[in-house]
Parts: structure tokens; C-alpha cells; sequence
């Protein structure tokens, strides 16, 4: 079930058409530029007029975003983008909601209502920018940041294990989850896309480099050096493969992924794991999400899951409509004189 | 055997037994009944915070009063005429309270020794002498109940748990009600439960004819019909009546209704109430917590809804930081606070009025809103439109204060014609031409452009906002300006809400100025401190941010200046702030209403031997 496209053949919208022409003032080289720039890309695709579209945020870096957006936009409270996201659909659920967020914003302070947000499948679309660290605060550790690391809030290193965002979104309910790479724009538009055709939650986690306070934190898995050996791209019915000459795969051995070598005479393209994002089990999701905790294992980018639930906003009014078609709409008299109501003379 | 009828003006009756015992239950079939019958009526349920404390034990007493009269009334009553106690310990916590000479129905069979023992009795009270200034009527409750249903095929706990409609015949009997009301809701409470609703009348109607055939009652009470204003009547509560409200307000501005909420004490009826209105169209959104409620209201209201959140002190608490977004983003948005005792977790079924500072100060940076408190239960529908009206006209967010007290307690209200209500207002821009977010109106008021309007597209948001343009503006004097025109914004106000009225003689030396729920009890106070010559004017606000435009000039009229609160001090101290006037305070916080007798002797106090002559 995706999402009805409306006909815009009318209205023809360039990026620019989304841009609100303010000054955008993430530092130089920063990743949510990238961000920025695909999703605007990719607006005049979205089958949606430009305002019925809103862009929902917290507080971060990530989320000043709805400013740069020529659309409806709240730019509201740390944490809380998915509570106020959920306001604004279940209210007008002919609006497609956005809610640009952070590491910090989604998966600390407002993890409450990320997850909850998950569990409804509210039909709301939310960008994680995932930089491990806060930025906006200058540079103290995040819930994604990994264990050890020392930030100016952890001079010894840390001691807390981080958050998996694909782990969280997945284990709350969330419909359509996938991971995407701020320096791979052709990649981030496509999943960009794909979760605006998605009817029900959709969650995109993007690393995003951070140049100020945590510049390199994915460089492995962007530069063009070390990208092939280190990133798998996820396509539904296709074999785990990567590698710089597409020679190593993924094995599924029971419940336990292996890696193996394609060219070691022993295993063969058909050994490998074939990725099927409409499981409804999400089991393998979380085995695959596991592959960024297993050393030697490639960071699986692409859609992990995708599948159809009824959404809460559409149950809900799907609810009212059959109230009122069974009791008529209300009047202030049935409000007001209906029963346990008397009369004095 | 013919019964002696006695016509009584008022009584008060309260219903005492284990929170497992049914006697809110009880005293909310008695309290509809009594309406029906016409009656005016006041009621005032008080219940422990655990929901079912240790059985027999002093913290597990759950309590219904009600007070009913042939004439108007505006309290619960200070002291009950009748108690009708389930066990020891339902004696023991309310023996206190009772008028002298008070009728005790006592049911018997609960007066053994381990109750007596979780009672803390040291000998029966029934039996050692002490209860000798009261009309004790013991009576074997548990045991008349099982004889009742001795053929019938339920279990024993079942048949017991019965008992409270016993109790409850027994009343209606005493004063000459009818049980029919109560029989009628068994049915539909019972449909599909025959055994329990066959059970349940039979004991109800044993009840009613152990009064007449036992030689124990000699007397029978009157309470005839008060003589009220004509018209359509219904007995409502304070969280009934705000949920009604609203819903009124939704209808009256063709504005869809919207409610993002947590559960809390005291305010869950609310959402609970609201819930069941889906065919006026009302979102109810249960969220994850207090904050998501006002979160997703906010959201609501961008896309043009009439929002609310309700919530209890705990909740206001954590609503805090997202009632300033909806100040700053100048989205209008009504916060129901149903207060209890604080601070903390505190008395959550207790009434107090100590959110007063919060709802006016508790927000961080300068962030003005507008505060009023409801008066009454009934009052609380017609403060629920005003609070809608103002936060959709003013584009602001509204902080609506009631309490338990009115939560929980009940009145007839007349209920107004739809068209005597006031107008409420919605106008959506749609135009773009010379649209800007913060462009402000002759109430210094922005527009309402609702996503979904082409041409409107505009970003809103917690950083502070450049004057008319609305983007970001850190600039120093912008600033300025803009604190300056949300302050303004909410002053302006005042010219929208009436002036404050006073009560009594222009020359009296004492006024006492009342806010919120202690309404009822003052005024009823009052007219007891009158007749007993003592000079006194009555206010009564309803606005507390901003004040009605008079309020300093009615202060100044009079020489003294009294204001009891359910608190320590915070009207008091906001109106020594600003107006630099003495004040005499009364404050009460246990977590319990003013007594009528308790504000008239501290008025006749206050004036001394003078009496204000």
C-alpha cells in the first residue's frame, strides 16, 4: 500500500520552489547541507502540493531545517518534533509530515516520543541525522556515540553503549526503516522518495558527518577508498553482496551472519543472504542491524524493512466516521437534553 | 404501619465505607435520584489515592456527601445530618465531621474484632457508650443482604459485595425517594450480567422495605422540590462540564475539537468524558505523556483545531516548557489544570489552589498567558467556552484552572440556549496578498494560516520571531518589541472580560475577594456573617491574568481587604505586588474545601466587635 499520488501535472515545482530563500548557517562543510539539498530535490516528486507539506523539528543542528523549507513548518521543542508531528497529522491527515531530528533530539530527550510515534504508525516521515554527537551544545557525546569515546563531556572516555537507531525503530513498530549517507546523494534521495511514497511511519537514519565536533565519524563509509569494502547496499530480492569487486557476501548460518569470501572456491553468490524487506518477521532486521556491532562486518545501508499496518491516523478517523454514520452527527441538544436531563416548570 | 413524614429545607448525607465498598457509586445513584426529584444539590466525593487500601483499614475510607435542599445551595454542606458508615473505619474517620445529634446508619456485622482492630477501637463503639450524642441506628447490613439473596445462585463474595444497595434502599426509603432511576441504570449496567442485576434490585428493594416495616425508623424525611428558575435541567460535575464545554465551543465555532492528554488524578474524566464524543467529531489523542499531550495540541492547532490539553499539577509542571512554544508562536491553545494538592506527587485526590503562581509565573523567559479559574461545576461549561473563545480570538494560549473539588462534585445546572451563549469567532487567513505571520491586528492579534493554504507556506517556531516577518531575529531591539507585544497582547485582553462585581453595600469596611472554587462556600459564609450582622462585600474573580480593568478601584473602596484561599498566599501576594494593599489572608491547605462556618466566624473575627458598622 503506498501512499495515493495526487495529480501535480499541473504544478510544476522545481527545488527551488522549496527553498524558503533565507540564509542557511550550518557551518561550512556540514553534512546537513547534503540533506537539505536532496530532500528539496526530491519535494516536486512527492506528488503533494507544496502546502500540504510540513516540516516538523526539535531542537539540534538537524533542526533548523524546517526554516530552509519553503513549506509549512514548526520549529518546536527539543525533543518533542514527533509528539508535535502527531499533532499536526492526526488533525489534517491530508497533510504529508515531516519531522527533521537528531541523534540527541529522537534517541535522548525525546526517545519517548520516537518510540511511540513507531508503535502508532502515525503516517509521518522522520529524518534522523545521525552525527553522534551534540552539536549544537559544542561537542558533547550523544546516545549514539560509541562506547569510549571522548568528547568534552567525556575526557576519559565514555562508559555508556550507544543507541542502534535501526534497532529502536524497528523494535517500536516503525514501517518503512532504512539508513542512509549524507555523502551519498544519489543514495539519500532514493530512500528520500521512497519514504514519502510509504503509507505509515517511516524512519531514515542519515549519518551525517559533523566537521566541528565529530569530523570523520563516517568517512570509512564515504570516502571512495574504503566505501566498497565497508558499506552494503540493502536492495530487496537481491544476494548480500559487497566489496570493491563485489567479491565478499553474507552468509546467513542459522541466526548467525557470516561473511564470506566469494572467490574462496567454496562459496558461491547462492550462499549468500537474500535481503527480503517485506519479511513481516523482523528478526533478520535486527540481525542486519547488528552487522555496525560485529567487527569486519559492512554498515548495511538501504531499506531494512518495509511493510503495511493500518496507520493510527487513518484508524482514527476511519473510527469517527463510523460513529457518526451510526449516530449522527451531534447536536448541542443531544449534548445538552439527552438523558439525566429534567425539566422545571 | 404508617410512617411519620417529616419536611426537612436541607440535608446533608454522607456515604462512608471501604474504597471497595461502592459508596461513590452509592452516593452518585442517591445524588441522581435526588436531582430528578428536583432538588437543588451540591456533592462532594473524597476518596484515598490507592484504589483499593488494605480492606477495614483508617487509609482505605472512601466517602460521598451530598447536600440537597428545597432552596438554593452552593456547598456540599459542612456537616452531615446522616452518616451512613460500612465499617469501624469509616465511623472513625468521619465521626468528626458530623453535626451533633447526627443520625449513624451503621451496618453491624462489620463491628467485630478484627476490623474494630484495623480500626484502631480499643472496645466497640457501638457497645462502650461513646457514640450516646448521636441517633445510632445499627443495623445487620451484610447479613440482611445474604438473607436476601439466599436463594439466589452467586457466589458469597458476590452476594456481599451487594450490600451498599442495601444501604442505598434504605435512603431512598428515608427520604421519600423513589428507586426507580437507580433500577433503571442496574439494568443497563447489568444487561448482560442477569444473575448480579437480578441480585442488586433485590437487595435495593430490601433495603427500601426494611424501612418501612421495621420498627427501627420511626420518621421519614421531606426534602421538597427547590423552587428553581424554569427550564432544562441536568446534574453535572466540574470534569463533565469542562468536557461539555468544550465541546460546546467546537460547535459554536465550527472548529474541530482536539485533546492531546495523559491520564492523571483528577483530571482523567476529561479525556475519558471526551473520548465518547466521536460523533461531534472530537480527537481525543491519549499520548505517552503530558508533554506529548500539549505537544500534539500545539501540532492541532497550526493545522487549525481547537486544542486543548488537561492535565493535574504534576502535568502543568511538565507542560511548562511547550506552553511557552505555543506563547511565542502565539497559537492559541486552552490548558485545563485541575488542581490537587501539591507539591510533587502530593494529595491527588485532595483539592487545593496552589497552581495559582505556576499557571501565571511557571513558565521560563517572558511569557504571559491568560489564567482563569472556574467557580462552580456548573460554571466550569461556561468557562470552558469563555477560555476557548479568548485563546481563538487572542491566538494565545489559555490556562483554564478548576480543582478536585469541582472535578469530583456535582450541581443541577440550567443549561443555556445554544444561542445565548457567546460567539466564538474563526477566521483563517487565506489571502496571501500582504500576509506576514506576525503582521498583528488592532489586539495586536497575528493571523491563522492553516497548512493547506496555498500561498501561506511560513515556518513558526521557539527562536524569537522578527516583528510582523516572522523569521528568526536575534536582533536586540526586536526583541524587545516583541516581548513588549505578547505582554501587550495578553493586557489587551481586559477590554474583553467583564468588570469585577461586588456583592453588598458600598460603604461595608470589609471585602472578601474569592478566586476559583472556594465560590461557594464564601459566598453561603458570607450570608451566614451577614445575618449575623456583620458588614462584608463579596468579589469574586474569575480572570486572574489579566485582572478586570476595576479591580483596583473596588480594592480601594474598602478599608480591609480579606482573601481566603486553599492555599498560603499566592493571590494575596500577587495583589499586595501590584496594587500595594494590605490584605488579610485565610488560608487553609488540607487538602479539603472551606467550611461555610469556618469563613463566617473568620469574617465576624476580622471585623471584631464592630462588625464592620
Amino acid at each position: 500500500m503506498e501512499n495515493n499520488i495526487i495529480e501535480t501535472s499541473q504544478i510544476k515545482y522545481t527545488a527551488k520552489d522549496f527553498s524558503s530563500g533565507i540564509d542557511v548557517k550550518w557551518c561550512p562543510g556540514c553534512g546537513d547541507y547534503s540533506i537539505l539539498a536532496q530532500v528539496q530535490r526530491t519535494s516536486p516528486d512527492f506528488g503533494k502540493k507544496k502546502e500540504d507539506i510540513v516540516w516538523i523539528s526539535g531542537i539540534g543542528c538537524s533542526s533548523r531545517f524546517p526554516y530552509y523549507m519553503n513549506t509549512y513548518g514548526i520549529h518546536g521543542i527539543h525533543g518533542r518534533a514527533a509528539a508535535v508531528a502527531t499533532g499536526v497529522k492526526l488533525a489534517n491527515p491530508d497533510l504529508q509530515v515531516w519531522v527533521a531530528t537528531g541523534d540527541g533530539d529522537s534517541l535522548s530527550i525525546g526517545g519517548n516520543h520516537f518510540i511511540h510515534a513507531c508503535r502508532r504508525n502515525i503516517d509521518i516521515k522522520i529524518l534522523l541525522f545521525n552525527n553522534r554527537i551534540y552539536g549544537l551544545t559544542k561537542g558533547q557525546y550523544s546516545p549514539t556515540s560509541e562506547k569510549g569515546k571522548i568528547t568534552k563531556s567525556s575526557p576519559y572516555g565514555t562508559v555508556d553503549f550507544p543507541f542502534n537507531a535501526i534497532k529502536v525503530a524497528t523494535g517500536s513498530g516503525a514501517t518503512f526503516v532504512a539508513r542512509s549517507l549524507d555523502r551519498d546523494p544519489k543514495h539519500l534521495q532514493e530512500m528520500i522518495m521512497r519514504a514519502s511514497r510509504h503509507k505509515g511511519l517511516a524512519f531514515i537514519e542519515i549519518y551525517q558527518n559533523c566537521p566541528i565536533f565529530n569530523d570523520g565519524a563516517f568517512s570509512v563509509l564515504t570516502e571512495k577508498e574504503t566505501r566498497a569494502d565497508n558499506v552494503l547496499y540493502l536492495e530487496h530480492g537481491k544476494p548480500m553482496v559487497f566489496g570493491a569487486n563485489q567479491d565478499k557476501g553474507i552468509k546467513l548460518d542459522g541466526l548467525n551472519p557470516v561473511v564470506i569470501d566469494l572467490n574462496d572456491g567454496k562459496h558461491s553468490i547462492d550462499d549468500c543472504w537474500v535481503h527480503d524487506e517485506n519479511d513481516p518477521n523482523p528478526t533478520r532486521v535486527f540481525l542486519m542491524a547488528r552487522f555496525t556491532d560485529i567487527e569486519n562486518f559492512p554498515t548495511p545501508v538501504g531499506v531494512f524493512r518495509r511493510y503495511d499496518k493500518p496507520t493510527y491516523d487513518s484508524d482514527y478517523h476511519e473510527q469517527i466516521k463510523n460513529v457518526i454514520s451510526k449516530k449522527g452527527t451531534g447536536t448541542y441538544e443531544k449534548l445538552m437534553f439527552g438523558k439525566g436531563s429534567w425539566e422545571v416548570k | 404501619m404508617s410512617k411519620l413524614v417529616q419536611v426537612v429545607e436541607d440535608v446533608t448525607v454522607r456515604f462512608a465505607g471501604d474504597s471497595g465498598d461502592g459508596m461513590q457509586l452509592t452516593g452518585t445513584q442517591f445524588t441522581d435520584t435526588t436531582a430528578l426529584a428536583g432538588n437543588d444539590l451540591s456533592t462532594l466525593p473524597d476518596f484515598p489515592a490507592e484504589i483499593r487500601a488494605p480492606a477495614g483499614s483508617l487509609s482505605g475510607v472512601s466517602g460521598f456527601q451530598l447536600h440537597f435542599s428545597s432552596s438554593d445551595i452552593q456547598t456540599p454542606g459542612d456537616a452531615p445530618d446522616v452518616l451512613v458508615a460500612m465499617n469501624p473505619a469509616a465511623l472513625k474517620v468521619n465521626l468528626k465531621d458530623l453535626k451533633p445529634n447526627a443520625t449513624i446508619i451503621v451496618n453491624t456485622n462489620t463491628f467485630e474484632l478484627k476490623n474494630l482492630k484495623l480500626a484502631k477501637y480499643d472496645s466497640n463503639p457501638l457497645e462502650d457508650g461513646s457514640l450516646s450524642k448521636y441517633n445510632v441506628i445499627p443495623i445487620p447490613l451484610t447479613l440482611l443482604t445474604m438473607n436476601t439473596l439466599e436463594k439466589v445462585n452467586l457466589s458469597v463474595k458476590d452476594k456481599e459485595k451487594c450490600k451498599n444497595f442495601f444501604a442505598l434502599g434504605l435512603m431512598y426509603w428515608m427520604y421519600n425517594r423513589p428507586i426507580q432511576v437507580t433500577e433503571k441504570w442496574l439494568e443497563t449496567k447489568f444487561r448482560n450480567k442477569p444473575e448480579v442485576l437480578e441480585a442488586n434490585q433485590m437487595v435495593l428493594k430490601a433495603g427500601y422495605y426494611y424501612g418501612e416495616t421495621t420498627e427501627i425508623f420511626t420518621t421519614r424525611y421531606e426534602v421538597k422540590p427547590a423552587k428553581l428558575p424554569a427550564g432544562r435541567y441536568k446534574n453535572i460535575s466540574g470534569n463533565e462540564a469542562i468536557a461539555l464545554g468544550f465541546i460546546t465551543a467546537s460547535l459554536k465555532s465550527g472548529a474541530q475539537l482536539f485533546l492531546g492528554s495523559y491520564p492523571i488524578t483528577p483530571a482523567s474524566e476529561i479525556l475519558q468524558e471526551l473520548s465518547k464524543y466521536k460523533d461531534y467529531g472530537v480527537i481525543t489523542f491519549q499520548a505517552e505523556d503530558e508533554i506529548a499531550g500539549i505537544c500534539a495540541a500545539i501540532g492541532a492547532s497550526f493545522s487549525g483545531k481547537l486544542a486543548i490539553t488537561s492535565t493535574s499539577g504534576p502535568g502543568l509542571s511538565l507542560k511548562m516548557e511547550a506552553a511557552g512554544l505555543a506563547v511565542i508562536t502565539e497559537l492559541p491553545l486552552v490548558i485545563v489544570d485541575v488542581q490537587r494538592g501539591g507539591p510533587s506527587t502530593g494529595l491527588p485526590t485532595k483539592t487545593e489552589q496552589a497552581d495559582l503562581f505556576q499557571a501565571i509565573y511557571g513558565r521560563h523567559g517572558e511569557a504571559p498567558l491568560v489564567v482563569m479559574a472556574a467557580q462552580s461545576p456548573a460554571d466550569c461549561f461556561c468557562m470552558s467556552i469563555e477560555a476557548a473563545r479568548i485563546a481563538i480570538k487572542y491566538m494565545t494560549p489559555v490556562i483554564l484552572l478548576s480543582d478536585g473539588y469541582l472535578a469530583f462534585g456535582s450541581e443541577p445546572m440550567k443549561v443555556p440556549a445554544f444561542e445565548d451563549l457567546p460567539d466564538i469567532h474563526v477566521e483563517y487567513r487565506t489571502d496571501p496578498e500582504g500576509f506576514y505571520p506576525y503582521l498583528r491586528n488592532e489586539n495586536l492579534v497575528r493571523p491563522w494560516a492553516i497548512p493547506g493554504t496555498p500561498g501561506l507556506e511560513h515556518r513558526i517556531g521557539g527562536l524569537e520571531k522578527k516583528d510582523i516577518y516572522g523569521n528568526i531575529s536575534y536582533e536586540p531591539e526586536n526583541h524587545e518589541i516583541m516581548v513588549r507585544n505578547r505582554k501587550q497582547k495578553i493586557q489587551n485582553v481586559q477590554n474583553d472580560i467583564p468588570e469585577l462585581e461586588i456583592d453588598g453595600d458600598g460603604d461595608d469596611e470589609l471585602l472578601v475577594l474569592s478566586w476559583g472554587s472556594t465560590y461557594g462556600a464564601i459566598k453561603e459564609g458570607i450570608r451566614k456573617a451577614r445575618m449575623q450582622g456583620a458588614n462584608v462585600s463579596h468579589a469574586h474573580l474569575k480572570f486572574l491574568n489579566p485582572f478586570p480593568k476595576n479591580l483596583e478601584d473596588v480594592l480601594n473602596r474598602f478599608k480591609k481587604v480579606m482573601i481566603p484561599e486553599l492555599n498560603t498566599g499566592q493571590l494575596a501576594f500577587i495583589i499586595k505586588g501590584m496594587f500595594m494593599k494590605d490584605i488579610v489572608q485565610f488560608n487553609k491547605v488540607q487538602g479539603q474545601p472551606f467550611k461555610v462556618q469556618e469563613v463566617a466566624n473568620k469574617i465576624l473575627e476580622v471585623l471584631g466587635g464592630s462588625n464592620g458598622k
